[in-house]
């Protein structure tokens, strides 16, 4: 059996939504270099709705896989709706990652998460830090 | 095109392997510990297999022991050597860094039977100081293991001078050649070499069988109890045709090492050169002391896994020491023990060439990286801060 999906192999060989917004209303970075992963989104908010998204991934073809999918799963929706987007989701959008591949899809959630809080500083809305309680991913922490 | 570039890991059975080990299924098919003639007849052709193995590597016939490849022969060298160390109240074993797993983790099971690991620097060339190891050298010190080439970065160790060094101080001294057997010069009574250990599908032979090469008063321990094959060292009934496979892999090779080395070396150069127009990228590895067929790089900015995916789209078959690749977390401990920090080793990737490569698929391949690098490098928030001068090059 392959390594991956071909779900996997689709975002990984044609990613949606790759790129920058360059002026986001929120943008997000998680990972290091250390643990060979570091995802970057960029976030287009209008009204509370999600109106565009862009993503740059380092990392391996499951990073880049699970970025692209978050992305296809949070563009055009409400904000309160991608809060609610959790790594699950994305490993299973993508029919399943192996079991040493899931922080990627935690990564992309968490990605997504710092963009929004990003969003919620620059404009000073307040938020339920709570919700944005990191989950330990990297290797090396 | 379809182009492989995966040697290191394993190389295509020969035409000419595969006829030889036909009729050791067809018609030789005895088992050479019978009596009858049938197996006497297999026992013959094990012998004649014995003696050219051994020819080819400067050994005596009764020095050879067929195994089920490295990793066994790797095992089995470093078990017989605690053994004796022992026996003797030695209990201290050299090696160095960048071994191959069949090396390291059996080392780190002796450490917890109570032996002394010492892992000998290798520098940022990838290869080790003998004033280093004449100075690790105790008294109590009953192995030294040196890989001759790296299976990563496919530096070549100055085998010939640790031999003669071990062999002036009575230390007994193994070789993983694994990478080296069928590819460069080795010659165990020039060189010193006590043990050495091969695998017949890196040079063309089958997979699953090899040699554990033993100087003749070495005593060896078992790692398999059963018959009496391999003088009681190494019981089951013999692999013959894998057996007689690698037999004429390895005279093969090594009848055609000299031609195949320059074109090979050739190719190489020609790759390393071609690549190393990629900035910020760095060639893994000694520049001359290194295999013919072995080209390994580090790339910054990107992630090793995700480079071999899409090399393999464009049909390079390639490897790399990226965690990603490696199933751990880590990236490749050759990589680490060579000096490069992690951000770098993740973007590795190892292009292993053989006398079936051709200047096509080089052409080819310079040109499938150069894109691949830099499309992921266009993707990549770590490229982009390098470049916009938020992070600062390693490379
Ligand atoms: C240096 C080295 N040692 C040992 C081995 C193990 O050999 P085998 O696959 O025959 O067990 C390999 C092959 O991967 C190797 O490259």
């Amino acid at each position: 059996m392959a390594l991956y999906s071909e779900k996997v192999m689709d975002h990984f060989r044609n990613p949606r939504n790759l790129g920058v917004i360059e002026d986001a209303d929120g943008i997000g970075e998680v990972g290091n270099t250390k643990c060979g992963d570091i995802m970057k989104m960029y976030l287009k908010i209008e009204n509370d709705i999600i109106v565009d998204v862009k993503f740059e991934t380092f990392g391996c073809a499951s990073a880049i896989a699970s970025s692209s999918m978050a992305t296809e799963l949070i563009k055009g929706k409400p904000i309160s709706e991608a809060l609610t987007l959790t790594n699950q989701a994305v490993a299973e959008a993508l029919d399943g990652l192996p079991a040493h591949k899931l922080h990627c899809s935690v990564l992309a959630e968490e990605a997504i998460k710092s963009a929004l809080v990003d969003y919620y500083e620059k404009n000073g809305i307040a938020y339920d830090k709570e919700l944005f309680a990191k989950k330990a991913v990297c290797c090396h922490e | 095109m379809k182009v492989y570039l995966d040697n290191a890991a394993t190389t295509r059975t020969k035409e000419k392997v595969i006829e030889t080990m036909i009729p050791y299924f067809r018609e030789v098919y005895g088992n050479p510990s019978s009596l009858h003639s049938a197996g006497q007849r297999a026992n013959e052709a094990l012998t004649e297999a014995r003696a050219s193995v051994a020819k080819n590597l400067g050994a005596d016939t009764n020095e050879i022991y067929f195994t089920s490849g490295g990793s066994e022969s790797d095992n089995q060298a470093l078990r017989s050597a605690a053994e004796i160390g022992k026996r003797t109240g030695k209990k201290h074993i050299i090696s160095t860094a960048f071994e191959h797993h069949a090396i390291l983790h059996t080392l780190k099971r002796l450490q917890k039977e109570g032996f002394e690991i010492t892992l000998l620097d290798v520098h940022e060339n990838g290869i080790v100081r003998t004033d280093e190891l004449e100075k690790a050298i105790r008294p109590d010190t009953c192995l030294v293991t040196v890989m001759y080439a790296n299976n990563e970065i496919g530096t070549v160790q100055p085998i010939a001078e640790i031999g003669a060094i071990c062999r002036e101080k009575g230390v007994l001294f193994h070789t993983d050649a694994v990478q080296a057997a069928g590819h460069i010069f080795i010659d165990v009574k020039k060189q010193n070499i006590d043990m050495l250990s091969l695998s017949a599908h890196k040079f063309g032979g089958p997979k699953g069988v090899g040699v554990l090469y033993v100087k003749k008063g070495v005593p060896l321990t078992p790692l398999i109890e059963g018959g009496a094959q391999e003088k009681g060292k190494r019981a089951g009934t013999e692999n013959l045709p894998s057996i007689m496979g690698m037999a004429e892999a390895l005279r093969e090779a090594c009848a055609g090492m000299e031609s195949n080395s320059v074109y090979v070396g050739r190719l190489r150069d020609k790759l390393i050169e071609g690549l190393s127009v990629i900035p910020h990228s760095v060639l893994n590895g000694d520049r001359v002391n290194r295999l013919p067929g072995n080209v390994s790089f580090c790339f910054e900015g990107i992630e090793g896994e995700s480079l071999l995916l899409l090399l393999d789209d464009k049909g390079v078959q390639a490897s790399s020491g990226s965690a990603c690749t490696s199933g751990s977390l880590d990236p490749s401990h050759v990589l680490l023990a060579i000096g490069r920090v992690h951000d770098v080793a993740h973007g590795s990737l190892r292009l292993t060439l053989s006398e079936e490569t051709t200047e096509e698929e080089i052409d080819y391949t310079i040109e499938a990286v150069k894109d691949t690098v830099d499309y992921l490098r266009s993707i990549s928030p770590v490229w982009r801060d390098l470049i916009n001068g938020k992070r600062e090059f390693i490379l």
